[in-house]
């Protein structure tokens, strides 16, 4: 049994900004008014803005203090199925703050941009290399903005084929944002059952395969963790039938340099910067989903595209077919620096990161089972997914596992997701976390296993260490208090 | 690999007690025919130090302050951003922590966010903001979508002087409907002109941006009573957040939406992302609204706690009949706006606002001794538009040389707006660098 | 959550697949969701209803009730067009925890069918369901 991490510590409180401001502070050097003040309509002047005076040590103690209350990846470990938490590099922070990146104005002439183009530019070829497709655009913010340009995309291939379609095939372990980027593109999302061995099956996508279905969206591998083994026929019978295979690239990290996604019959896909390639996950983002896609497809991405002549780049805005744009500008520069400056580090070594996130979490799965029931007792690649089924006996849920986990130092996984498995608990460990740190959390979730046989209201009034304790989510939402 | 901490101790050990004999053997489950030619011909590895020097090169490449001056606006500003922010910003326990699904490990970010809610809805006069969406453009499509929602009318206007890219992310995100989208026209003012209103019916919303593209303030009271009047939902959009620490306020106006672009508030330009999409709406509407929503309650304790909430309109439990898709949003960003707001207080942001109001001023009454045309006579806050003489593009050149950039050549964006330029001004500009741009702009055309 | 034999099943009342309960008075159909309903769902947290005027199939989706982490939709037993609907919800989804058969009612409605009652389950037939041997 190895030493426990969790501990309590010294955190202290901190009330809302608006309860420790005072009037006649200010946190701010304001600049010199070097100029004479001009005449402003007074019709047209609001009142003062309702926003706190504090002093900077105001501020820095009251962030500094909020943050001791947060738990991040260099905290501790964030197995947090199919969000790729790995550790996010530090030089990849300091290089995104390089002045020539933070202050570059989108709107410059292009001979005043260069750098910026030139890095977008070469980014753009490395994810072409990484996900085996022809062209990219970086313009989506998110893994769900990239879906939903991927569906604005399949929309516009069919609209130049002079036939629109009204369904999209969505396997019912589909994360909710497949679904919901569907509908936003006013697609009908048509749910496909996965079988009993997790994944698809060739025939259930034959029996819905239509002239009325526009594309199939398909997680690979999928949110069970397992390699979506009938990918390539699937994706012959939806191109077949006349319809484009959409790759939500969520769970990339497990098949870099093992698989492109380009090479097993998908049309366009979307990557996650802030997960897979090791941008930070800031709290609920900002993220960056650039969307890669094959050459008939290209023709419709998001305007302007980064153009190469000679060693000069620029932004072309010339394409009557393109669908426009999703943001006002050119994508998440901050977070495409840290991806390309991750890139640049791994290099093919990315093939490895992948091995070695399949192998940590095979690691986990081997050592954990019998501990939790495991929903699919297959090899699995980079997360593995288990229910809380051995615990329920005891009238123990998945949430009082995930709750207690906390007290003994670690985030809890991803848990009741996906919906096809009851009170599912999913387990992605990702490749920067030691063989050290997975035995930590194996002895803490034998550690819980044991308590919930023996003891489990600890469980049930978990978590006990941290500074509160659970919410109360009833009251939030009936009487919802958002501003204060 | 400093990233990579498995010694070859670690991975025999670890394939021993799963049972495979080497990495490859845990990929038994994909088919060798997905596997073929997957090889990452990809430069690298690199140093730490050469992926450094390749960056530096790069980032060398691009024309910034303090080296150039640049009078540019148009949807990125640039304002001063203090030491303590980008400190606080880097605090590894914001910038690593996942979307705090789990609130007991999570209040940091969720008191900060609850706090940035409230700071930006005060700035906007609003009931609710929520904790973010991806930028001012995607904000307003999302504001017209909601629009529909709530009234469930098929048709949206949309003012021709709302930012042209703001314009394009709406026509891209209602392509795929059968939502009409009107354009709305402007007068000579350079405002939006709602005369013709009362022709269109099946109206959900009418949006504006104010200040509009021009830089023009707009008369949000009477656009907004214009627009009740004719039933539909009022929309306004910003993309200089920075304005209302001055200006009379959307949600004062009336407004039941108000949505735009917060990076003016501590978020770096950074070639224009990420950004910052603000979103408030009336209390009323908040079930509708897209985004997620940070809500007060208490603890098992009776104590105060922060947590994610009205999550039901969201993807993960809506699905596809959810308010939007979005999930990860900007809440970094967001983070950044509070911890500005908090530095400035609201003092400071009516201090900080008169003061790029007034070298806007500045800027344009010395413009105007030189002879140049300001073509639109309504108020301005820090951007505005000249007409150039003629053979000023092809001087602009020279002001450039001198790393100068003034303002924005509009006519891409409006046709019959030849020789006309954007020029913003900001509180990064001293006295001596306007002086310098007029003496520039003078020179050119002397020639 | 209930055991079946704690679940309340009033005698005077008419149940449907989905869970939803009708009662007849003068000359509507007052409208709720069972006692089953609402402890499977847990906490409600808000109750999403129709306005009056509005007209539906029998079957389809007139409202929905939601708890913190899911949403259910409640069906039309009979076709009709809603008359009044239970204001007091808004401010107390609660009620339909507390007392879905009383304070808990989220609609009445006048059936343009009154036949459609005759494929409603009587309380015996609901609790033989609820048990699994229907």
């Amino acid at each position: 049994m190895h030493e426990q991490i969790g501990t309590t510590g010294l955190v202290l409180d901190e009330p809302l900004l608006w309860e420790k401001g005072k009037k006649g502070r200010s946190g701010f050097s304001i600049p010199r008014h070097d100029v004479e003040q001009a005449e402003m309509d007074d019709s047209l002047v609001g009142e003062m803005p309702d926003i706190p005076q504090l002093s900077e040590i105001d501020v820095v103690r009251h962030y500094t203090r909020l943050s001791t209350w947060n738990f991040g990846v260099d905290t501790g470990m964030y197995p947090l199925g199919s969000c790729t938490m790995k550790y996010n590099p530090k030089l990849n922070e300091r290089l995104a703050t390089l002045e020539g990146f933070a202050s570059a104005h989108p709107l410059l002439p292009a001979s005043f941009s260069q750098g910026a183009l030139e890095l977008m530019h070469e980014l753009e070829k490395a994810l072409c290399e990484i996900t085996g497709m022809d062209a990219v655009t970086l313009q989506p913010a998110a893994g769900a903005h990239g879906e939903l340009t991927g569906m604005l995309l399949i929309h516009a291939f069919h609209k130049s084929r002079g036939r629109q379609r009204t369904k999209i095939i969505v396997p019912d372990t589909a994360h909710g944002t497949n679904p919901a980027s569907a509908a936003l593109c006013g697609y009908k999302p048509l749910p496909v059952k996965s079988s009993e061995q997790g994944i698809i099956s060739t025939k259930a996508v034959e029996d819905l395969m239509d002239d009325e279905v526009a594309g199939i969206m398909i997680t690979n591998p999928n949110t069970l963790g397992l390699f979506e083994e009938n990918i390539s026929e699937i994706s012959a019978i939806v191109h077949a039938g006349g319809g484009l295979v959409y790759g939500d690239g969520a769970n990339m990290n497990a098949i870099m340099g093992i698989v492109k996604m380009g090479n097993i019959g998908v049309d366009i896909m979307h990557l996650n910067l802030h997960k897979t390639l090791s941008a930070p996950h800031g709290g609920g983002g900002p993220g960056s989903g650039p969307v890669c896609v094959k050459k008939e497809i290209e023709p419709f991405l998001p305007l302007p595209r980064i153009i190469k002549d000679g060693d000069k780049f620029s932004l072309s805005l010339d394409n009557p077919h393109s669908i426009g744009k999703v943001q006002a500008f050119y994508g998440n520069m901050g977070v495409m620096i840290k991806a390309y400056s991750y890139i640049l580090t791994m290099g093919p070594l990315l093939e490895k990161a992948s091995k070695l996130a399949v192998l940590n979490a095979n690691y986990l799965k081997e050592k954990l089972r019998g501990v939790f029931h495991l929903a699919y007792d297959r090899p699995c690649m980079h997360e593995c997914v288990f229910t809380d089924s051995i615990q329920a006996e005891e009238k123990v849920t998945t949430l009082d596992i995930a709750k207690r986990l906390i007290d003994y130092g670690f985030h809890p996984p991803t848990i009741y997701f996906p919906l096809v498995v009851h009170g599912a608990l999913m387990i992605e460990p990702t490749e920067t976390e030691s063989k050290e740190d997975l035995d930590l959390f194996i002895d803490a979730c034998r550690a819980v296993a044991d308590e919930a046989k023996t003891c489990p209201e600890v469980l049930l009034n978990a978590p006990q260490k941290t500074r509160s304790q659970r919410m109360d989510e009833v009251l939030a939402a009936r009487k919802p208090c958002l501003a204060g | 690999m400093r990233y990579l901490p498995h010694t070859e101790e670690d991975i025999r050990s670890m394939l021993e007690q799963i049972g495979s004999k080497d990495l490859n053997e845990l990929f038994c489950s994909v088919p060798e025919r997905c596997k073929t030619d997957c090889e990452l011909r990809l430069p690298g590895p690199f140093t730490e130090w050469e992926t450094r020097r390749k960056l530096s090169l790069l980032a060398d490449k691009n024309a910034v302050a303090p080296e150039y001056k640049i009078y540019l606006g148009a949807g990125s500003y640039e304002h001063f951003i203090p030491e303590s922010l980008t400190y606080l910003l880097g605090r590894s326990e914001f910038v690593t922590a996942y979307t705090p699904y789990q609130p007991e490990v999570s209040q940091g970010t969720l008191q900060a966010i609850y706090e940035y809610q409230t700071l930006a809805g005060n700035l906007l006069g609003m009931e609710v903001t929520n904790a973010s969406v991806y930028d001012g453009a995607s904000a307003l499509a999302e504001a017209l979508l909601m629009a529909v929602r709530i009234t469930r009318k098929k048709k949206v206007a949309v003012s021709r002087l709302i930012h042209p890219y703001y314009r394009q992310v709406v026509k891209t995100y209602f392509e795929p409907s059968d939502y009409q989208v009107i354009e709305l026209p402007s007068d000579t003012a350079g405002r939006t002109d709602l005369s013709g209103i009362k022709a269109i019916d099946d109206l959900a919303a009418i949006s504006v941006q104010s200040p509009n593209f021009f830089g023009i303030i707009e008369d949000l009271d009477r656009l907004g009573e214009k627009t009740h009047e004719n039933g539909a939902l009022f929309v306004t959009s910003f993309t200089e957040a920075l304005a209302y620490g001055l200006l009379k306020s959307p949600g004062k106006a009336g407004a039941d939406i108000a949505c735009g672009e917060g990076q003016s508030l501590g978020v770096p330009s950074c070639f224009g992302g990420p950004a910052l999409g603000i979103f408030a709406s009336r209390k009323k509407y908040v079930r509708n609204m897209p985004g997620r929503l940070v809500g007060k309650t208490l603890d098992r304790q009776g104590k105060r706690g922060f947590v994610l909430t009205l999550a039901t309109r969201e993807q993960h439990i809506r699905r596809e009949k959810a308010t939007s898709n979005i999930c990860t949003n900007n809440s970094l960003c967001a983070l950044a706006a509070a911890i500005y707001m908090a530095s400035l207080g609201g003092e400071g942001l009516r201090e900080l606002a008169r003061i790029n109001h007034d070298k806007a001023e500045y800027l344009k009454a010395l413009l105007k001794d030189e002879g140049l045309e300001i073509p639109f006579s309504g108020p301005t806050f820090n951007e505005f538009v000249v007409r150039f003489p003629e053979q000023f593009s092809a001087m602009s050149q020279r002001l450039a040389d001198r790393k100068i950039i003034a303002g924005l050549p509009m006519e891409s964006f409006y046709p019959e707006m030849k020789n006309h330029r954007l020029l913003c001004v900001t509180e990064t500009k001293t006295k001596e660098d306007i002086d310098a741009l007029v003496e520039g702009v003078k020179a050119c055309m002397n020639r | 959550m209930k055991e079946i034999s704690e679940i309340k099943i009033p005698v005077d009342l008419f149940y449907t697949e989905d869970h939803e309960w009708v009662s007849r008075q003068e000359d509507n159909l007052r409208i709720g969701i069972s006692d089953y309903a609402q402890d499977q769902l847990g906490e409600i947290v808000y109750v999403e209803l129709p306005q009056p005027g509005d007209s539906f199939e029998k079957g389809a989706v007139f409202g929905t009730v939601e708890s913190v982490k899911a949403v259910s939709e409640v069906y039309m037993p009979v076709t009709g067009e809603i008359c009044k609907i239970n204001e007091t919800l808004e401010d107390n989804p609660e009620f339909v925890n507390q007392d879905p058969y009383g304070k808990g009612w989220m609609v009445s409605i006048r059936p343009s069918d009154a036949s459609d009652l005759d494929t409603l389950m009587n309380a015996e037939v609901y609790l033989k369901k609820l048990r699994g041997t229907e």
